[in-house]
C-alpha cells in the first residue's frame, strides 16, 4: 500500500504547528496504525528528520496512552479500536489520511501528536477513589452485589482514560470519561459513602479544567474505543444533582 | 568488550549504536500548573448546573407549547369558540382573583424561563467554545451531527421567530387587523392566501422547534438524570412522537386558513 499522510507536526507547546505532507511506501495491510507511522519515523530518522512524535505503550489495546484524530474521527473510523488496534487494511491503497493531536484548551499539545492529559489525572485526583481501604480482592460472595449493576460497573470501568471523548466532542467536553469514573464507583458498594462528594468534587474539577459542558450529541460514545455508554452520563447528571440538593 | 575463560561480555557500548537525530521528545516544559480551584462558582455556574436550569426551564415551554397548541385547535371550531377561550384565558379564576391574573403568571414565568434557557445555552457554548481554541483541519462526525447543527442555530432561528409571531398575533403590529380586532380575526386575516410568505415563515420555524424539541425533550431526561437504564430508545421515539404533534398540531391553524379550509 502506498499512502499519502498529513500530519499535524509542532515542534513544542509553544510552536504554531502545521500539517505536513509525507508519502509512505510498501505499507503491508497488517500492520497497524502505529506500526505505519514506525515505518514513517525509521525513514525520517535516517533521512536525519525529526520523527513524529505520538503516544503509545501496550500496544494491545488497553492502556489508554495511544489516540489521534485520523480524517476527522477520533482513533480513525474503526468502531471501539484504539489507534493500536486500528489496522491498515482498513484504508484504500493511495488513501490520503490527516492525522491530527486531541484538539481540547485542557490537553495542551506537548509535541506533535502528543498530548497534555494530566486534567484527567487530576480531576481522577479530585474524587476517583473510595477512601475505605479496601484490601485485596474480596470473597465474591462477601458483598453481595445486584448482576445488573455489577455489569453497568464493569462496562463504566472498562474506562482506559484515552481522552477520544473529549477530542470527538463538539463541546470538548470531558463528560464521558468522568462520567464512567464516577459510574464505577458508585454502583458498587464500596463507592457509596463517598458517592455524592465524588460526583460533585469530580464534576467540579472538570469545570475547573475549562472542559466544555455535555449537550448530548453522542459522539464520545462512538468513538469509545471501549464504548462506554451515555448511560453513565445519566448518572452523573442524577448524582450531581442529589449532591447540590443537600 | 572483554574475555574471560569461557566467554564473551558485550560492554555497553558494544551493543548500543548511537543514532544521530534530533531531539526524540520534546523539551521538558514545566507541567502545566493545576488550575487553582476557583471559589466554586455554586451550583448555577457549574456546567451541569447549566444544563438543570436548560432542562428545567425547557420544560415549562414545552408545557406551554401543549397548551398552546390545543388552544389554537379552537379555530375549528369557529370563531366564537376561539374567542371565547381566549377570553376564559384572561377571566380565568375570576371573580377570585383580577383580570387576567393567570395569563401574567403564565407571561411572568414563560419570559424568566426563555430569559434563563438563552443565559445558559449562550453561556455553555462560550465554554464550548473555549474548550476548543484550535479546531481540526478534518473533523468528521460520528453522531450524524444533527445536535450541533440544529440546536444553537435553531435556537437564535427560534427567537427571532417568537419576536415576529408577538408582533404579529400578540401585539398585532405587523396583523392587518390590528390589535384592536378579535382574537379570531386577527389569526385568520394573518393568515390569508395574500399573506402566504407569513404561513411559510410560520411552517419553517415551527419545523425548526419540532427538531429544536426532538432533541431538547429526551436531552432533558437525561441531564436530570432520568434517561439511562436502556431506556434512551423510549425516551428518543417518545421525544420524536411529542415533536411530531406539536408541529402538526401547530401548522393545521395557518395551513388550513392559507388554504381556505377555516374562513
Amino acid at each position: 500500500m502506498n499512502l499519502t499522510l498529513r500530519v499535524w507536526r509542532q515542534s513544542s507547546p509553544s510552536d504554531a504547528g502545521r500539517m505536513v505532507t509525507y508519502r509512505v511506501e510498501d505499507v503491508s495491510p497488517d500492520m497497524s496504525f502505529l506500526e505505519m507511522l514506525d515505518v514513517l519515523n525509521e525513514r525520517l530518522i535516517l533521512e536525519g528528520d525529526d520523527p513524529i512524535a505520538f503516544d503509545h505503550d501496550c500496544r494491545e489495546g488497553i492502556c489508554g496512552m495511544c489516540g489521534m484524530v485520523i480524517n476527522g474521527v477520533a482513533h480513525g473510523e474503526q468502531r471501539a479500536t484504539t489507534t493500536c488496534q486500528l489496522h491498515m487494511r482498513h484504508f484504500e491503497d493511495g488513501a490520503e489520511i490527516t492525522i491530527e493531536p486531541w484538539r481540547a484548551a485542557p490537553f495542551p499539545v506537548v509535541k506533535d501528536l502528543v498530548v497534555d492529559r494530566s486534567a484527567f489525572d487530576r480531576i481522577i485526583q479530585a474524587g476517583g477513589f473510595v477512601s475505605v481501604p479496601a484490601g485485596s480482592a474480596p470473597d465474591a460472595h462477601s458483598i453481595p452485589v445486584r448482576k445488573e449493576d455489577a455489569d453497568s460497573a464493569f462496562d463504566a470501568a472498562t474506562c482506559i482514560g484515552c481522552g477520544a471523548c473529549v477530542a470527538a466532542c463538539p463541546n470538548g467536553s470531558a463528560s464521558l470519561f468522568t462520567a464512567a469514573k464516577i459510574t464505577h464507583l458508585s454502583l458498587l458498594p464500596q463507592g457509596q459513602p463517598e458517592r455524592l462528594t465524588r460526583a460533585k468534587a469530580m464534576v467540579d474539577q472538570m469545570d475547573a479544567e475549562g472542559f466544555g459542558g455535555c449537550t448530548n450529541t453522542g459522539e464520545c460514545t462512538a468513538v469509545c474505543p471501549k464504548g462506554i455508554p451515555l448511560d453513565t452520563i445519566a448518572q452523573m447528571n442524577s448524582d450531581y444533582l442529589k449532591a447540590n440538593a443537600k | 568488550m572483554t574475555w574471560t575463560d569461557q566467554c564473551w561480555i558485550p560492554s555497553v557500548d558494544d551493543v548500543t549504536a548511537t543514532i544521530e537525530r534530533g531531539a526524540a521528545t520534546a523539551s521538558v516544559t514545566p507541567p502545566r500548573k493545576a488550575p487553582t480551584r476557583k471559589k466554586p462558582g455554586g451550583f448555577l455556574g457549574s456546567s451541569n448546573g447549566k444544563k438543570a436550569v436548560m432542562a428545567v426551564t425547557g420544560a415549562v415551554m414545552v408545557l406551554f407549547l401543549l397548551g398552546h397548541m390545543l388552544g389554537n385547535l379552537k379555530i375549528f371550531f369557529g370563531r366564537e369558540s376561539f374567542n371565547d377561550y381566549a377570553h376564559a384565558l384572561r377571566t380565568l379564576l375570576e371573580p377570585l382573583v383580577p383580570y387576567r391574573t393567570l395569563l401574567t403568571l403564565v407571561e411572568i414565568a414563560l419570559v424568566a424561563s426563555v430569559g434563563l434557557h438563552m443565559w445558559a445555552a449562550i453561556s455553555l457554548s462560550r465554554r464550548a467554545g473555549k474548550a476548543r481554541p484550535v479546531k481540526y483541519v478534518a473533523k468528521k462526525s460520528q453522531a450524524g451531527g444533527y445536535t450541533t447543527h440544529i440546536m444553537r442555530w435553531g435556537g437564535v432561528t427560534i427567537v427571532l421567530f417568537v419576536i415576529w409571531h408577538l408582533l404579529d398575533l400578540t401585539f398585532g403590529v405587523v396583523n392587518p387587523k390590528g390589535f384592536d380586532a378579535a382574537p379570531a380575526d386577527r389569526m385568520i386575516a394573518g393568515f390569508e392566501v395574500s399573506r402566504w410568505w407569513v404561513t411559510l415563515i410560520y411552517v419553517v420555524a415551527v419545523v425548526m422547534v419540532g427538531l429544536h424539541l426532538r432533541h431538547g425533550l429526551w436531552s432533558a431526561f437525561q441531564t436530570l438524570g432520568w434517561a439511562g437504564h436502556g431506556r434512551y430508545r423510549l425516551l428518543r421515539a417518545s421525544a420524536a412522537l411529542v415533536s411530531a404533534v406539536l408541529v402538526i398540531g401547530f401548522l393545521a391553524p395557518p395551513l388550513a386558513i392559507t388554504f381556505g379550509v377555516v374562513k
